[in-house]
């Protein structure tokens, strides 16, 4: 099991923004630590793996709902 | 060792910028990506309106960019008030349309030096090339970016940077001016080769447009709302929907926004509270929002539009329900003529 220590609400919003806001969120756990992302624009599933893979943070989960979406980021540094 | 040299790269994600990026790390530069938020992309504002099933991911290049060459990419949101200004009131004019790229240049630039002093890089470096632009990468403009940026010599281009006077990075033998670019104009056949030399692929092609501000239509759209609303009353929600459906000015105090597609329906929904908002009932058509003080008579006519851009469904006198806040009318209107709506269409 996933134990996100913070969750980051982006509904509504439109990438890049909820990229914005999770760069953020990952500012506020330490390494180590998960950050949840709930977020309604799929484009976040090219953004995620695209910002996590250029900052060196791991996308560990990404979970599809309706047309929802819940992804877990793990601070590497 | 000594610790590297540290630059802040102003990514868009297109080629050029890609290779300035690959070249300066090949002289091992650590590189920190920067990108703005400016709220006038195109990208992301048709995600934004358009139906969501499509096909081809739309996706952010300067973040694809940064995954492609492992380095890390920060985005800067500088859209509101602040940026805002740039458009409304800047102070070398605009391009073609109402593209205040010199003002944007410079905003951006001073942004991104105060982000390289706030990370303790050396230098910044954008993937600019003399004379590809016409408005902002002439000699001249350039010189004034820098200068009214407050940049001391410290951004780099290295894909020209042998056609440009010796920056701070070159002086102080951060980087090899030798191993620079020298390319000049609009052809792209030199990045093509340096591209396949530094193994990059799968690049955006030129899109060029990428940003609404040169765009001739969204132009026409603000210089109408400057002209009747007011520059110095322009907001981002403004912006939004400047960006988005058909527009139509039916008088000085009264217009409207109408969706062409589901997508865009869905999003002026969003703009309705403090607007009237018009919806042929039983047939599907177009949402409308109309901004300002209609009169009856007005709101009639533009229920007629409505009912003409719902398509061939939708016969002459279909009802239209008109909303605002909590009152409904329901108006059966004649049809308007097509010269009426052509001379309203902004
Ligand atoms: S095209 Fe748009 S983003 Fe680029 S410099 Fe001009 S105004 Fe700024």
């Amino acid at each position: 099991m996933i134990q996100p220590v913070l969750t980051l609400d982006t509904y509504g919003l439109l990438c890049p923004v909820p990229i914005m806001k999770t760069a953020a969120a990952i500012k506020e756990i330490s390494a180590g630590e998960v950050l949840e992302v709930l977020a309604d624009d799929p484009q976040i599933l090219e953004d995620m793996p695209a910002w996590c893979a250029s900052n060196g943070h791991a996308l560990l989960d990404t979970i599809e709902e309706d047309e929802e979406f819940r992804l877990y980021v793990r601070r590497v540094k | 060792m000594s610790k590297p040299v540290k630059a802040v790269g102003l990514l868009s994600g297109g080629l050029d910028s890609t290779i300035a990026a690959a070249m300066l790390m090949r002289q091992g530069i650590e590189i920190q990506g920067l990108t703005f938020y400016t709220g006038f992309c195109v990208v992301e504002h048709n995600r934004r309106s358009k139906t969501r099933k499509r096909k081809k991911p739309v996706r952010n290049e300067a973040l694809q960019a940064g995954a492609r060459l492992d380095l890390p990419v920060e985005m800067i949101d500088i859209s509101g008030p602040d940026y805002l200004k740039v458009l409304t009131d800047p102070k070398y004019g605009y391009g073609k349309t109402v593209n205040p790229c010199i003002d944007c240049r410079i905003f951006m630039f001073r942004r991104a030096r105060q982000y390289m002093d706030e990370i303790g890089a050396q230098f910044m470096f954008t993937g600019e090339v003399l004379g590809q632009r016409p408005m902002s990468q002439r000699r001249q403009p350039m010189n004034v970016i820098d200068r009214d940026a407050e940049l001391d010599g410290l951004l780099l281009r290295p894909l020209s940077a042998k056609r440009l006077p010796p920056t701070v990075a070159e002086e102080k033998g951060w980087v090899d001016r030798e191993k620079l670019g020298d390319i000049q104009g609009r052809s792209r056949q030199k990045q093509m080769e340096l591209a396949e030399e530094y193994g990059i692929e799968d690049y955006p092609s030129p899109a060029g447009g990428c940003c609404y501000l040169t765009d001739a239509n969204f132009g026409r759209r603000i210089l109408d709302f400057f002209e009747y609303e007011g520059k110095e009353n322009l907001t981002m929600d403004d912006v939004m929907l400047l960006k988005i459906g058909r527009h139509f000015r039916v008088k000085p105090d009264v217009k409207v926004v109408m969706g062409r597609e589901e997508g865009e329906n869905k999003f002026l929904e969003r703009y309705a509270p403090g607007r009237w908002r018009l919806e042929t009932k039983d047939v599907t058509g177009p949402t409308t929002l109309v901004e300002g003080h209609p009169t009856d008579d007005d709101l009639r006519q533009i229920a007629g539009m409505t009912v003409r851009y719902a398509g061939s469904k939708a016969d002459p006198g279909t009802p239209v329900a008109c909303r605002y806040e909590e009152t409904e009318r329901i108006l059966e209107p004649a049809p308007v003529e097509e010269a009426v709506v052509e001379e309203w269409r902004i």
